[in-house]
């Protein structure tokens, strides 16, 4: 088996059988996900609700069983070796986990006891998460006291306590504040820096687009695309590129130079702007200007627009990842 | 070994989520209270009828209300999972390597330890009322109402792990709990009974309980019925156990 991949899933499916007014009725949630998820990468799932994200990483969690399909994880092979994989890996869920009622401290104790510390390596261990997410202000009061921020960290160090190869995490700056939002994805990228593996569920584009190396997109139980967030904007097609003129003659001559120069996807004028629409708009707009110069044509202000994850995610499932989330 | 530490770990959890509110042991003790003080006097003019000898109703009622306080006092602990589950905190147990038995035995254990306390307070309380304790056979009946206690938490829990929401959890344990209380003969003795309602009751381990509970505080160790009660309740507590563990098992 190659190590290079920290997850391998084959075929992986799960079918949920329920009795409705006694007739059995089969739920084909995950119908064949192929997974190869490589070491210290960064890997977004997105998916609407209801896709598949969630059972898939329960699957890979282990808090769930395939129906079928083989799943390595850490190089151990999820239907024998569940407690290994569980040593390799952490996993923090939506609901995040923390108990209320308990100090921070508390909390990180018990976890680390759970994964076999003794009682004063736990407490050691405790105290240096403690440090490491800057938690010292408030991990000696209870969790209930926490703001929604300071949980979320709490609820990751549960999840690193035992200094795990994977991390996967679900949804974790849901319901966030912006600077919590991006504390946390600090945190994350610390995480992979230390040659933590992550795989983490989102609805943020944005999240995706700065945190992940590999992004997939699960749609009905089966991942539709996959590839760097460059390459699924790429796979869009054409960036856009706005350029303003003084007068209109102006921008018809531009066009039509520009037209000639680069064969873009399109082109139109509207007045006396030129809009072109062309793949690798960053790399042609400086040579465009440089056209435009040597004819001595001015462009008075230019944008350049590059498609967002978001229209990748709109034009494979045919849905807006806001619209599902009501 | 492994699963001794573990069920230790869990039960300290447990215990200590308890005693953050402690008061809510005290206000459990509430209703067998009010029994105490509102019905056992009832009793006492009706000492002399079938299976109540005259002026010893209080011998006869405390050791049927310790099996009731084991029977309701335990059966509503799933709410408390549920809470649990909701905080994911069910969910992060489950993913260490912690084994599935040691998260139930703490959950089940703490509410058995706190379900004696209340038995002991409760005896105590009626001891100016005239019980007599019998140190050896009080005992051994708490180790009988933690087998109840065991059985009906895991019963609670099993629901809670089914259901995972708090709406059709009361109605389902107010549903099997009291008829289990009803047939047992806690409140009057089942020989005032009609022959179908004691025909029925043989088939409610429970109203083994109360007789085994009834014999030990009489000091009759060796009876037939503490056997049979001993017996009865070990082996459902196991089999209920088993059932809880596998609904822990199957949560997703």
């Amino acid at each position: 088996m190659s190590s290079q991949f920290v997850i391998e899933t084959h075929n992986l499916k799960k079918t949920f059988v329920s009795k409705v007014k006694g007739k059995q009725e089969e739920v084909k949630a995950v119908k064949g996900v192929n997974l190869a998820i490589k070491k210290g990468e960064i890997f977004g799932f997105l998916g609407p609700n209801g896709a598949g994200k969630s059972t898939t990483q329960k699957m890979l969690s282990t808090l769930l069983l395939p129906t079928s399909g083989e799943v390595t994880i850490a190089g151990f092979d999820l239907k024998t070796e569940q407690i290994q994989i569980r040593k390799n890996i952490g996993y923090v869920s939506q609901a995040g986990g923390t108990d209320a009622g308990a100090t921070g401290y508390e909390n990180l104790i018990l976890q680390a006891q759970l994964y076999g510390l003794t009682d004063d390596l736990a407490k050691k261990q405790a105290e240096e998460l403690v440090k490491r997410f800057q938690m010292v202000s408030f991990a000696g009061r209870p969790a209930a006291t926490y703001s929604g921020g300071q949980k979320r960290r709490l609820d990751v160090a549960l999840g690193m306590t035992h200094r795990p190869q994977l991390l996967l995490l679900d949804e974790p700056t849901t319901g966030l504040d912006p600077q919590s939002r991006v504390y946390m994805w600090e945190e994350i990228k610390k995480l992979k820096a230390d040659g933590v593996t992550i795989f983490l569920t989102t609805h943020y584009m944005d999240e995706a687009d700065k945190l992940c190396d590999t992004i997939a997109i699960i749609d009905n139980g089966q991942i539709i695309i996959e590839g760097t967030p460059l390459e699924l904007k790429n796979s869009i097609g054409a960036d856009i590129i706005v350029f303003g003129f003084s007068d209109q003659e102006i921008a018809l001559k531009s066009k039509n130079l520009l037209l000639a120069k680069f064969q873009p996807e399109k082109v139109n004028t509207e007045g006396n702007e030129v809009r072109l629409y062309i793949k690798n708009g960053d790399q042609i707009l400086p040579e465009a200007l440089r056209l435009l110069d040597a004819n001595h044509l001015t462009a008075q202000n230019i944008t350049l627009s590059k498609p967002s994850l978001d229209d990748v995610f709109l034009k494979y499932t045919g849905r807006s990842l806001r619209e599902d989330k009501i | 070994m492994k699963l001794l530490r573990e069920t230790k770990l869990m039960f300290i959890r447990n215990l200590r989520q308890t005693l953050r509110s402690p008061v809510f042991i005290f206000v459990s003790l509430f209703q067998p209270l009010l029994y105490l003080f509102l019905f056992m006097p009832l009793l006492n003019n009706l000492g002399g009828v079938p299976g109540l000898p005259a002026g010893k109703t209080v011998q006869i009622f405390i050791p049927g209300l310790l099996v009731m306080m084991a029977l309701f006092g335990s059966a509503f602990v799933g709410f408390n999972l549920i809470d649990d589950i909701r905080s994911g905190v069910i969910e992060r147990f489950l993913v260490t390597p912690v084994s599935r038995s040691a998260i139930l035995w703490g959950r089940v254990l703490r509410d058995a330890v706190i379900l004696d306390v209340q038995c002991i307070l409760i005896t105590l309380v009626a001891i100016p009322f005239g019980l007599t304790v019998n140190l050896g056979g009080f005992l051994l009946s708490l180790l009988l109402y933690a087998f109840v206690s065991i059985t009906m938490a895991s019963t609670s829990y099993s629901f809670a792990l089914i259901y995972k929401i708090e709406d059709p959890l009361a109605p389902t344990l107010n549903m099997i709990t009291l008829p289990l209380s009803l047939l047992s003969g806690i409140i009057l003795p089942l020989a005032l009974a009609p022959l179908w309602i004691q025909d029925t009751a043989k088939f409610n381990p429970f109203s083994y309980a109360v007789n085994a509970s009834r014999a030990l505080f009489a000091g009759n160790w060796q009876s037939w019925e503490v056997v049979a009660g001993f017996v009865i309740m070990f082996v459902l507590m196991v089999v209920i156990f088993s059932w809880s563990l596998s609904s822990l098992k199957k949560i997703d």
